[in-house]
């Protein structure tokens, strides 16, 4: 990740230099600068609103739509939905069925006005790569909002951000006022004819808010609970008018897309899933951080050689490869490519693409117990299985850890995973909760059994029988002196 | 709450501190500064209840938390219920219902700091200000709560205070950040 400031004149050429010498390589964060991010007239330098530009001069709305849908982009939030396919269901990009000579239809070609929200409602622990694309490079997520909001003819759009974003939040802000008083916010935006306003919305932290229909419901001034799905929001979403939800990284993908075409972008990872990621490693390992890399690296290429490893001369115990709603993998999957399909054939998801590492020195029980801990604090509390089934599971884990399980604890927590699994809830919260329960339990069962067995926790218990080792050595050796 | 179970006169089992709404009167009760700002986010919003969260947050900027009192108002402002905007108010982790300390510290409990040592810090904020989660020191300086993940996972330890964010925290480090938030309302310098 590029860090240098670039303070005074020559050495801000310098950073630029080696900035766009990575465009074509690493679109999304080549022009990152968390000290000092560009201003308008910098962004503008670097090539910036060329994409924006392009869009509305050069293309239709279909047009773009259409380019989009042939870069094969898929949504980075986490579930991987492909972009192209989200906005056609836009009642504005869709073929008129109905002959527009019916009497009952002479408003077939005036369609009603859509919205754009960017989901920035990034709460998902272990999950810190938008940070770096907003706090890095705002102006980039303003352009790509201007390509989407033209696409699907949005004239309001809105950024959600999470309330703990104190420093994006001055960012965007600030980036805004520089569109607008630049003309590429507002009315007539560069002669075009085309209006887009677009605003920030910092929400006040609750996770579910990261739920696209929760987030509607937040941004409307009501309590944050998931809608029932259909209708979907391309169709009836804020305000009952169509909108499109998409995650900060995803449309930060759209200006360079336009720039450079749909051929570039399926070129940046020709044997996976099209496009760079933001990936990440935090937890046990030495290197914590994010990187953008061609989709499809492995885990083990991101854990050794850019995470740079376990630290404290632990082994790898476990990891999770996108956030704390994803399933668990191990050793015997470090070669899977980090895309798609593949973590999904592996039995997990890739989420959002940041891993979190668990160390054989920590316990896995007290590491699902935490997971679930945040579950059952973020439910929204709407229905049975997720209000009732996740503080149920953080009361057995915590019984199991500190060694008072007994097994038909465990039992009861395997059915709870069948309660609180897809299609008995109202939305993927309490899904989420289970792929990393379920997935702990079957391969760190030995850990969960031992727990029950000897009455205590195996790693706790040996850390202490370590350290009065290490004292009583300690007495003998003075004993001695 | 009232533990005389033969007594079900409405007056008694009704908590003194409840407010009814018509005691409120929120011209008289937020000032030019709040409203004017409430009325900026409302020229935004499709609709005046969509600036609920938005409202509760200028309100709790000027007066450090959201009472009773200003939640009535907020929601006389807004042509909402009081009890859908409490549904609001109390839905999010950043608006407080109760009265909070000078510096409210939101220290981070998901899963990399949990991970990367976590359990230190709380114990050593805990000693260090004498108090335990949802409490406030006695001279009104702190207050701890905990949050969820705050997206600084590759500098944990994390935790958050007066809208900045603290990282790569021990021991040692979460005291000397500690003293001198403390030094500074002292000095009146914050």
């Amino acid at each position: 990740m590029t860090n240098t400031t670039p303070n005074d004149s020559s050495s801000s050429e310098n950073w630029l230099e080696q900035a766009l010498a990575q465009a074509l390589t690493k679109p999304l964060t080549h022009l990152i600068n968390l000290e000092n991010p560009l201003d308008f007239n910098g962004y503008i330098k670097a090539g910036g609103y060329m994409g924006a530009t392009k869009a509305l001069k050069e293309f239709s709305p279909k047009g773009v739509l259409e380019l989009v849908s042939d870069s094969g982009l898929k949504g980075r939030g986490g579930a991987g939905f492909p972009t192209g396919m989200k906005w056609s269901c836009v009642p504005a990009l869709q073929e008129k069925k109905i002959s527009t000579d019916s009497p009952f239809n002479q408003n077939a070609n005036e369609h009603e006005n859509s919205y754009l929200i960017c989901n920035g409602d990034e709460m998902e622990p272990g999950t810190f790569k938008d940070r770096y694309l907003l706090e890095g490079v705002p102006h980039q997520l303003i352009e790509a909002m201007i390509i989407a909001s033209y696409t699907i003819s949005a004239n309001k759009a809105y950024i959600f951000l999470r309330g703990e974003y104190f420093l994006a939040a001055e960012r965007l802000q600030h980036a805004i006022d520089e569109a607008y008083e630049n003309k590429w916010l507002g009315e007539n935006i560069q002669g075009t004819n085309y209006q887009l306003d677009l605003y920030l919305h910092t929400s006040a932290g609750r996770y579910i808010c990261g739920e696209e229909t929760a987030l509607i419901n937040a941004l409307e001034g009501k309590r944050a609970t998931p809608r029932a799905k259909p209708p979907f929001p391309q169709v009836s979403g804020l305000f009952g008018k169509p909108t499109v939800v998409n995650n900060v990284e995803t449309l930060c993908n759209l200006p360079h897309i336009l720039k450079h075409g749909s051929a570039w972008f399926k070129d940046l990872s020709p044997d996976s899933d099209p496009g760079t990621k933001m990936y990440a490693a935090c937890g046990q390992v030495k290197n914590p951080g994010v990187w953008e890399l061609p989709m499809g690296v492995t885990i083990r290429e991101l854990l050794y050689d850019y995470a740079g490893g376990m630290k404290d001369g632990a082994n790898l115990k476990g990891l999770l490869p996108g956030g704390a709603s994803t399933d668990f993998l191990t050793e015997k999957h470090l070669d899977t490519p980090m895309d798609f399909d593949s973590i999904g054939k592996a039995g997990s998801r890739l989420g959002t693409g940041g891993l979190i590492v668990l160390g054989d020195k920590h316990c896995p029980v007290a590491m699902v117990l935490n997971l679930l801990q945040f579950f059952a604090q973020e439910s929204c509390g709407w229905c049975t299985p997720c209000r009732d089934g996740t503080p149920w599971a953080v009361e057995i884990l915590t019984r199991i850890e500190q060694g008072q399980g007994s097994h038909e604890d465990l039992t009861q927590l395997n059915e709870l995973c069948d309660f609180m699994w897809l299609g008995k809830t109202h939305c993927a919260l309490a899904p989420g909760a289970v792929e990393p329960l379920k997935s702990a339990m079957r391969y760190f069962k030995y850990d969960f059994e031992q727990h029950i067995e000897q009455g205590c926790c195996p790693i706790e218990a040996n850390k202490q029988n370590h350290q009065e080792q290490l004292v009583s050595n300690k007495k003998e050796a003075n004993h001695g002196e | 709450m009232n533990n005389n179970n033969n007594d079900f006169s409405l007056n008694q089992r009704i908590p003194s501190v409840m407010i009814a709404d018509e005691e409120v009167d929120f011209n008289q009760y937020l000032s030019s500064a709040e409203m004017s700002a409430i009325e900026h986010e409302v020229s935004i919003m499709e609709t005046r209840e969509s600036v609920g969260i938005e409202a509760l947050k200028i309100v709790q900027q000027h007066r450090g938390w959201i009472s009773d009192d200003s939640l009535i108002a907020i929601a006389q402002c807004l042509n909402i219920s009081s009890a859908q905007l409490e549904g609001v108010a109390t839905f999010y982790n950043l608006i407080y219902r109760q009265k909070v300390g000078h510096y409210v510290i939101h220290l981070c409990d998901s899963i990399s700091c949990h991970l990367t040592g976590y359990d230190e810090i709380l114990n050593v904020i805990k000693q260090h200000l004498n108090i335990v989660y949802g409490q406030t020191t006695s001279d009104g300086q702190f207050t701890l709560l905990s949050n969820v993940c705050l997206g600084s996972c590759d500098k944990s330890p994390a935790m958050m205070i007066g809208g900045k964010h603290y990282h790569s925290l021990t021991s040692d480090s979460v005291v000397a950040i500690l003293n001198g938030l403390s030094q500074n309302v002292g000095e009146g310098n914050d």
